[in-house]
């Protein structure tokens, strides 16, 4: 007798706390001038510096740090006149120096916030969620573990490190308590999640890209009973790769945590990994004997200290906020709220606004997006921005629809071309040989011969049934091979018939 | 010839008189005589010392302009890394690994086409007054093969006095330079922080840690001062200023309408009377040249050791947690990560860099931190302001380098607070980051062996020591008659 999610939130508030880890798409390292680049052959991406070799050093990259102010300013924080690093002791084998560099007590910006809004029964509903620090720190290696059942450390016969994303700059965005959300929890922190990464995007600090690890998020979240003061104990849920998985983690924790209280017994203080598979999360590293980080000033570095002209510069060149420039697009698109929530829903927006760009007229280009695009998206799942076609793609499409060269159906053929790999628009229309077919002559040739095979349709419609047309202009349709513009033989077959 | 000065020999090796390649092996064939007494090197690279010798003799028949040292050799204290030399820090944890880079200080000396003959032996990771901390054994001072020549850098200083090397390189935490330097009367210059780059440099302590020259006479520790220094954009700490210009400072000796700080709490209780009686000479030869000497209070100092005895601690508790058998250097053991990890730290490493790491650890300890780094970084700005009163009424600092002259080994090894009150009187400059050199006094009446005399600058005006040093070190050489090294018993007569 499993609870249900109405059984929860009758009973207890949610409260979350959100951390997300975003990877910076500078060039080079956090601390050294290796190469950041996805997806190279392990440990090629190295130096005596991220390897932590004896002797060697690190110097902070300059850029790395006008993008965290630039993080901070976006989400309306301060920006600490002098901030240091420190270091974070633990060993672990994909941590080259056994300490992690990383802010602590002196984060560089501090107290900022972040409006999202989310559609409630009542409408839409804006949330403000308090930021308590951006701070900046280095990505480890990453382990692979072999062998054993759990792909984790323990049980593993050997484990594989590669230290290609040890040294690259991460940002850690910090919430402060996210209380007040009620029901909505789950929906807030997924809307907060997409916010943060539609800013983070907007700055071209980072490429977000969720199932890629360049933006991670852990979701810290516990239950009281509804009016208590005292936080109940919290799970950090790690491992959550996607804007759904937020929403199913914090959804899926609720239920665990409830169910667990109702039981009178207590929630336990620990890491949890979620898994996409099944929504559950599992127990990780237990957090009740908190881990002695011994953190103290890292003396190998000097404290940054950005001038106030660099932070103005920074705020001079930050681009108009997410929320800002949607309202602008649905007002120039003309697009009613549902539709705009589906587009953001379907992160279409800014592939849309890329094929408009090009000349689309945006209520095709957003069809298609939303559409067939992302239907065979949904089917591989995978993200419409994923797909092998590009909104110049569209766009041409669109341009063939408006010019009478392709009708819908003909459109559709050229789209999953596209997608099937099979070429650029142009070419698959000159390799399938797919045209209208406008030829006045040709359609008359054709209705003739519907006419002359369903005679007794052709009278009804003669006598002024016009409904009955359609059959013959399916006949039409399907003898010239779907090529024909239906409207334009419906016209023709009404004229000459005697109906129009 | 390896009796001369570094200077002496660029000089003879600018005029043709000898090549680098004769100049180098003259040092091969001397440390092959010596060094199975004194053991000063860890590691001799003789084939790569000869083919830089050649190369730079190349140099200059092709007539080529070079630096002042070139062709000169030298000895590299085994922290700093060397590509595709053994670099062990004088530890078992390290054995057997080759680094695949230079330390920015290797690739200045490269540069300056100065010949690296090897590499010496010192306290395990730095950790040491004597070099008994070793993994590989202890380095025997020249003077007395039964006693310790300082430490760390105890293979850099004994190489200079047993005439191994011309010059040498050493790193200085607390006096690592300074005492080897004093108890084996030979010159050290711990330079400001920030003064020589530290890429490279195996950190102990890197709020602490700083490399400078060894040498046996002020103005060869100037030049070679000059060839490793200025800024360096591998180390985030390195000062971005031109090096102060201490060739200069060294050539003009010159002490007159200078003054000088005695420091009170430097001295006294603790110190062995003969060093005590030789720094009073040495103040009083000052005096005679024109100087100034007033005294001057650094009541904090008192506390210097204790805090010194905590920062340095908890940062090589950090340091020295990247030897883990992971990626390099020794493994210990099978199993988990963790199990070899903790087998070979528990093999790879001394008693005394244990005990380091242990005190460290505990010190950062979070409920302990602030009542021990936190007060220790308190005391070390206590201290800082004490120089700078200090400086505000001397334009140099001095004291003996060292309370007493070179102990025998052995007798401080389970004593480790009587080790470390070997360097009360080096640490304080550590830990306000500025420059301290020593040279030497002469011999303590008791033993006749070698004592320092140290003089302190404010930060980045590290020439004023070396203007200090080389008009007393003239002094003294004229009331000698002849340098003090001479009064060293020769070696390797068997």
């Amino acid at each position: 007798m499993a609870l249900t999610y109405d059984d929860v939130i009758a009973k207890y508030e949610p409260v979350l706390g959100l951390e997300v880890h975003v990877e910076l798409g500078t060039e080079s390292k956090m601390f050294c001038g290796c190469n950041t680049v996805f997806g190279a052959e392990p440990n090629t991406q190295t130096c005596p510096i991220c390897l932590g070799l004896p002797g060697s050093l690190p110097v902070v990259n300059a850029k790395a740090i006008e993008y965290t102010i630039a993080i901070g300013l976006a989400l309306n924080c301060s920006i600490a006149p002098y901030s240091r690093f420190a270091r974070k002791n633990y060993f672990y084998p994909d941590m080259p120096k056994n300490f992690q560099t990383s802010q602590y007590d002196e984060p560089i910006c501090i107290n900022g916030y972040l409006d999202v809004t989310v559609d409630t029964e009542g409408g839409p509903r804006e949330f403000r969620i308090e930021i308590e620090r951006v701070h900046m720190e280095e990505d480890t290696g990453k382990s692979l573990h072999m062998g054993g059942s759990t792909g984790r450390i323990h049980g593993a016969d050997y484990s594989l490190l590669d230290y290609n994303r040890a040294g690259i700059p991460l940002v850690e965005i910090v919430t402060k308590v996210v209380t007040g959300t009620g029901k909505y929890a789950p929906e807030v922190a997924r809307a907060y999640v997409s916010e943060l990464r539609d800013i983070l995007r907007g700055l071209g600090v980072s490429d977000v890209k969720m199932e890629q690890g360049s933006l991670r998020c852990d979701a810290n979240v516990s239950l009281r009973l509804i009016g208590a003061d005292k936080l109940g104990t919290r799970s950090e849920t790690k491992n959550v790769n996607s804007l759904r998985s937020v929403e199913r983690a914090v959804r899926g924790e609720m239920i665990r945590h409830a169910e667990l209280l109702n039981k009178g017994e207590r929630v336990i203080q620990e890491t949890r990994h979620f898994h996409e598979d099944t929504g559950l999360t599992t127990p990780g590293r237990s957090k009740e004997q908190a881990e002695d980080y011994r953190y103290f000033p890292e003396p190998d570095l000097v404290p940054v200290a950005p001038s106030a002209e660099l932070i103005e510069k920074i705020r001079a060149t930050l681009p108009e906020k997410p929320s800002v420039r949607r309202k602008k697009l649905q007002e120039a698109w003309q697009v009613p709220d549902k539709e705009m929530a589906a587009m953001i829903n379907a992160d279409v927006l800014d592939l849309v606004e890329a094929t408009v760009k090009l000349g689309a007229d945006p209520t095709r280009a957003r069809g298609w997006w939303l559409g067939e695009i992302a239907r065979i998206a949904n089917e591989r799942g995978i993200g419409a921005a994923e797909m092998p076609i590009t909104p110049a793609d569209v766009a041409e499409v669109v341009s063939l629809i408006t010019s009478g060269e392709l009708t819908d159906k003909l459109a559709r053929q050229v789209i999953e071309g596209v997608i099937n790999g099979e070429g650029r628009p142009a070419e698959i229309i000159e390799k399938r040989g797919i045209k209208v077919v406008s030829d006045d002559s040709a359609l008359m040739a054709a209705i003739e011969k519907a006419i002359a095979a369903q005679p007794d349709v052709a009278e009804k419609v003669r006598n002024g049934h016009v409904p009955a047309a359609g059959a013959l202009i399916g006949a039409v349709m399907k003898e010239t091979k779907g090529q024909a513009d239906a409207a334009k033989v419906r016209e023709l077959l009404l004229k000459h018939l005697g109906q129009a | 010839m390896i009796k001369n000065s570094a200077v002496e020999m660029a000089k003879a090796l600018s005029s043709n008189e000898i090549s680098s390649v004769e100049l180098t092996q003259a040092h091969l064939d001397q440390i092959s005589k010596v060094d199975t007494d004194v053991h000063a090197f860890l590691h001799v690279d003789s084939e790569g010392a000869l083919a830089q010798a050649r190369d730079v003799d190349a140099r200059r028949k092709a007539g080529e302009k070079l630096a002042p040292l070139a062709g000169v050799p030298l000895a590299l204290k085994d922290v700093l890394v060397q590509k595709g030399i053994p670099t062990t820090c004088g530890s078992k944890m390290l054995e057997g690994w080759r680094p695949p880079y230079d330390s920015t200080v290797v690739s200045r000396l490269k540069d300056n086409g100065i010949i690296i003959l090897g590499k010496t032996n010192m306290d395990e990771f730095a950790m040491g007054s004597s070099t008994e901390n070793s993994a590989y054994g202890p380095t025997h001072n020249p003077w007395d093969l039964a006693r310790i020549p300082g430490g760390s850098g105890g293979g850099s200083s004994a190489a200079l006095a047993a005439f191994e090397a011309p010059l040498a390189i050493g790193t200085d935490t607390g006096g690592s330079i300074r005492q080897p330097a004093a108890v084996t009367g030979t010159v050290g210059v711990k330079p400001t922080y920030g003064g020589v780059s530290r890429y490279g440099l195996v950190a102990f302590s890197s709020s602490l840690d700083q490399a400078g020259p060894c040498a046996r006479t002020v103005l060869d520790a100037a030049y070679l001062h000059e060839a490793i220094g200025g800024y360096d954009r591998m180390d985030s700490t390195s000062i971005n200023a031109p090096i102060p210009p201490v060739v200069e400072a060294a050539k003009n000796g010159n002490v007159k309408g200078m003054t000088i700080g005695v420091i009170k709490e430097l001295q006294g209780d603790g110190y062995q009377p003969g060093v005590l009686k030789l720094f009073n000479q040495s103040l009083e030869l000052l005096a005679s040249l024109g100087a100034e000497i007033v005294e001057v209070s650094c009541k904090y100092f008192d506390y210097a050791l204790a805090a010194y005895y905590l920062i340095a601690p908890s940062e090589c508790s950090s340091n020295l947690a990247r030897f883990d058998a992971m990626r390099y250097g020794i493994r210990v053991g099978e199993g988990s990560a963790e199990e070899v990890m903790s087998a070979t730290r528990q093999q790879g490493f001394g008693r005394e860099v244990k005990r380091r790491i242990i005190l460290g650890t505990y010190a950062l300890s979070s409920g302990y931190y602030d009542a021990y780094y936190g007060s220790a970084q308190k005391v070390r700005t206590l201290i800082s302001r004490d120089f700078e009163a200090a400086f505000a009424k001397a334009d140099v600092l001095v004291s003996p380098t060292a309370p007493t002259t070179a102990f025998k080994i052995g007798e401080k090894a389970n004593d480790p607070i009587a080790m470390y009150l070997n360097d009360i009187a080096t640490i304080p400059t550590n830990l306000a980051g500025i420059g301290g050199m020593s040279i030497p006094s002469g011999l303590a009446e008791e033993d006749g062996l070698p004592a320092g005399f140290q003089i302190m600058a404010p930060a980045m005006k590290d020439d004023r020591m070396y203007q200090v040093g080389s008009a007393l070190e003239a002094a003294l050489l004229s009331k000698w008659g002849k340098p003090i090294l001479d009064n060293a018993p020769s070696l390797g007569a068997r």
